[in-house]
C-alpha cells in the first residue's frame, strides 16, 4: 500500500510541472498586451523606465527563464502580486479559497445527500412510475443551466418577495448562521446538474449490485429487505461512487465562477473575472493555478482513496 | 438466436463485423428509434425542430435581431411578436431563434472538431500502444488537469471571443475526455479475432484502423458526441451569461439571460424565460436522444 501511495504520489509529480509550464506559457503567450507596455504608453516613458517595471515584476528575459522564476517562487508560496492593487495573489486567494471550498462542498453535500436515496429509490423500483420521475428528473437537472435558475430566482424574488442578495459577505466563522443563510441558495442551484448526473449513476450503480449472487444469498436467508439495501447493496455501490464524489468537488469549486458573480460573493472565481478584464497577469495566472492543482489533488486523493477501499488495485503492480 | 448456444458463444462463432444499414427511405436506426424508444424519439423530433428552426433563422424570423423599436418596448406576446419584444423593442423570437443559431452552431462545431481529433489520437494511441501510448497519455493527463470552464473564460477573455476562436478553443478543450474514451475502447478492439484476422491476411495498419478498427467504435463516437453536445451547449452559454461569448449585436442564448438585461427582466420576466427553456429544452433532447442511440447503436444489441 505505502509503495502504491508513494507510486502515485511520484507520478503527480510530472503532471504539476507539465501543468505549470503549460499554464504559464499558454497565458504569456495568448493575453494580447501586458501591462507593461499600457503603463509605458501611459506614463510616455522611454525604454528605461520601460526595462526597470520588467525587471521589477519578472518581466524581462526569455519565456524559460521567466517560468522558472515564477515556479521557484510559486513553490516558496508567493504567487506574484496584482498589478492594480499592489496585493499579493497569495494573500488575497488566503481570504477568497474558504468562500468558493465552502460554496463547493455544501453543494457537494447537497448532491449525495439527494442524489443518493433517489437513485436507490429508482433502482429498488426499477421501470414503476418513481423511477421514470427520477430518470426524467435527473436528466432535467442536468439539463437546465444554473445561471437561468438563479435568474429567475433574482427576477422572481423581487418581483413576489421583494427579496434580493445580501450585498454584504458574512464570514463563517464570525456569523455562522447568516453565512449559511447567505450561501444556502447557490449551494442549492450549484448542486442541481450533479444531482442529475449522480441519480443516474446511483441507479446503475445499485441495477448492478443487485444482480450479484451475494445480494442473491442475503434475501435467500431470509434478511430484511431493509438490511439487504443498507447493509449489502449500498456499501458496494459506494465504491465506484467515491470517484465521481471525489471528481465533482473541482469541477463544483470551479462552478462557482458563475455564481459568485451573481449573488455577489467574494471567492475565487469572482477574483479572476474582475482581474481578467484588466488582464492582470499574475492574478490571472494564479487563479487558474489552484483551480487546476485543486483537479489534480482531487485526482490524487481519489486514486489514493481507491486503493484502501478496493485491494484488487493496491496489490496489482 | 441459435438453439443450445449462450450469446458469448454466438458471439465468439459470428464475431460483429461492421453492418450496413440496408435500403428504404428511412434509415434502420431511425425506425428502430420511432418503434421502440418513445422518450428518445421524442428527443430527436424535439431537435430536428429547434435545429431546422435554428438553421432557417434568416427565413422564419420576421424582423432583423437587433432592430430596435422604442415605439414597441416590453410588449407581451401578440400576433406581431409571437414571444414579446424587449427593453429595446427588439422581437423575442427573432432574437430567440438567431441566438439558438449561433449556439448550436458554436457547440456543433466545437464538437466536430473534438471528436474528430479525438478519434484520430484514440485510434492511433490504442492501437499502436508501446511508448507512443505512454508518452501521449501522460500529455493527455496534464491537458485533462485544466478546469475546463475556467481555462475557457480565461482564454476568451484573453482573445477575444467570435465565433470562430470559440470553436477552436471550446473544441480543444473537449479532445482530451474524448481521446480517453476511444482510447480505451480501442484497446478492447485491437484483441478482437476479426483484427487478427486482417493482420493475418498482411493487411496494413492503417486499413485495419480505417476498415476494421473505426467502424467497430463508430458507435461510442456518435453516442458520446451527442451527449458532449449538451455539455458544450451548457459552457456556451455560460461563458455568453458570463460576458465571455459572442460580442453584441449578435443574440446568443447566455447573453441574453444577464448583464443589463436582469434590470429590465423584472420589468418584463419573459425576457428570462425563452433562452433559458430553450437551452433546458435542447440538452434535454440531446440526452434521452443520446441515451436510447446509445441503446441502438450498440453492436451487442443488434437483434435483440
Amino acid at each position: 500500500m505505502q509503495r502504491y501511495i508513494a507510486q502515485r504520489l511520484l507520478l503527480t509529480i510530472p503532471t504539476l510541472l507539465g501543468l505549470t509550464a503549460l499554464l504559464f506559457v499558454l497565458l504569456s503567450v495568448v493575453l494580447p498586451v501586458d501591462v507593461i507596455d499600457i503603463a509605458v504608453a501611459e506614463s510616455g516613458s522611454g525604454s528605461a523606465a520601460e526595462q526597470a517595471l520588467r525587471e521589477q515584476y519578472g518581466f524581462d528575459g526569455p519565456l524559460v527563464v521567466r517560468y522558472v522564476k515564477w515556479l521557484g517562487a510559486v513553490v516558496s508560496g508567493d504567487l506574484g502580486e496584482s498589478f492594480f492593487t499592489g496585493r499579493s495573489v497569495t494573500e488575497e486567494l488566503r481570504g477568497r479559497v474558504p468562500v468558493s471550498v465552502e460554496l463547493g462542498i455544501g453543494a457537494l453535500i447537497i448532491t449525495v445527500l439527494c442524489a443518493i436515496p433517489i437513485g436507490m429509490v429508482s433502482a429498488a423500483k426499477q421501470d414503476s412510475a418513481a423511477d421514470y420521475l427520477a430518470r426524467g428528473g435527473a436528466i432535467l437537472f442536468y439539463a437546465v443551466p444554473g445561471f437561468w435558475v438563479a435568474t429567475l430566482v433574482l427576477v422572481f424574488g423581487s418581483l413576489w418577495f421583494n427579496w434580493a442578495p445580501a450585498t454584504k459577505y458574512q464570514q463563517l466563522w464570525e456569523d455562522p448562521r447568516a453565512n449559511v443563510a447567505q450561501l444556502v441558495l447557490p449551494m442549492l442551484i450549484l448542486g442541481l446538474q450533479p444531482i442529475g448526473t449522480m441519480v443516474r449513476l446511483v441507479r446503475t450503480q445499485v441495477l448492478e449490485v443487485l444482480r450479484q449472487d451475494y445480494v442473491r444469498t442475503a434475501r435467500a436467508k431470509g434478511l430484511s429487505s431493509q438490511n439487504v439495501y443498507f447493509r449489502h447493496v449500498l456499501r458496494n455501490t459506494m465504491i465506484p461512487l467515491v470517484t465521481v464524489i471525489g471528481l465533482q468537488l473541482p469541477r463544483l469549486v470551479a462552478g462557482t465562477v458563475i455564481f459568485e458573480t451573481i449573488f455577489v460573493l467574494p471567492g475565487v472565481g469572482r477574483y479572476l473575472l474582475d482581474s481578467l478584464q484588466r488582464l492582470d497577469f499574475y492574478v490571472v495566472l494564479g487563479t487558474n493555478l489552484f483551480f487546476a492543482v485543486l483537479l489534480v489533488v482531487a485526482n490524487l486523493v481519489v486514486d489514493i482513496s481507491y486503493g484502501f477501499i478496493d485491494p484488487r488495485i493496491r496489490l496489482a503492480k | 438466436m441459435a438453439v443450445g448456444k449462450s450469446a458469448q458463444e454466438q458471439a465468439l462463432l459470428f464475431p460483429v463485423a461492421p453492418q450496413r444499414h440496408s435500403g428504404g427511405v428511412i434509415p434502420g436506426w431511425l425506425r428502430i428509434l420511432a418503434s421502440r424508444k418513445p422518450l428518445g424519439f421524442s428527443g430527436f423530433v424535439i431537435l430536428v425542430i429547434i435545429g431546422g428552426a435554428a438553421a432557417l433563422a434568416p427565413v422564419l424570423a420576421q424582423y432583423p435581431y437587433a432592430e430596435t423599436d422604442f415605439g414597441s418596448r416590453f410588449l407581451l406576446p401578440s400576433r406581431d411578436h409571437p414571444l414579446g419584444t424587449d427593453n429595446l423593442g427588439r422581437d423575442l423570437f427573432s432574437r430567440l431563434l438567431y441566438g439558438s443559431r449561433i449556439s448550436l452552431g458554436i457547440s456543433f462545431g466545437a464538437v466536430i472538431l473534438a471528436k474528430v481529433a479525438a478519434t484520430v489520437i484514440g485510434i492511433i494511441s490504442g492501437y499502436y500502444g508501446g511508448w507512443l501510448d505512454k508518452i501521449g497519455q501522460r500529455f493527455i493527463d496534464i491537458w485533462l488537469s485544466l478546469p475546463t470552464l475556467i481555462i475557457l473564460i480565461t482564454l476568451m477573455g484573453a482573445i477575444g471571443a467570435n465565433v470562430f476562436s470559440m470553436i477552436v478553443v471550446i473544441g480543444l478543450a473537449n479532445i482530451p475526455g474524448s481521446s480517453r474514451l476511444i482510447r480505451s475502447v480501442v484497446v478492447g478492439v485491437r484483441e478482437e479475432p476479426y483484427v487478427e484476422a486482417a493482420r493475418s491476411m498482411g493487411a496494413r495498419n492503417s486499413r485495419i484502423m480505417l476498415l476494421h478498427v473505426l467502424p467497430n467504435i463508430a458507435h461510442i463516437i456518435i453516442y458520446s458526441a451527442t451527449v458532449t453536445l449538451g455539455g458544450v451547449i451548457l459552457i456556451v452559454a455560460s461563458l455568453g451569461f458570463l460576458g465571455y461569448g459572442v460580442p453584441a449585436p449578435h443574440p446568443d442564448l447566455g447573453a441574453m439571460l444577464s448583464g443589463d438585461g436582469l434590470t429590465y427582466m423584472r420589468r418584463m420576466p419573459l425576457m428570462a424565460v425563452w433562452p433559458g427553456l430553450t437551452i433546458t429544452l435542447v440538452v434535454f433532447a440531446f440526452n434521452i436522444f443520446g441515451d436510447a442511440l446509445r441503446d441502438i447503436l450498440d453492436p451487442r444489441m443488434r437483434g435483440v
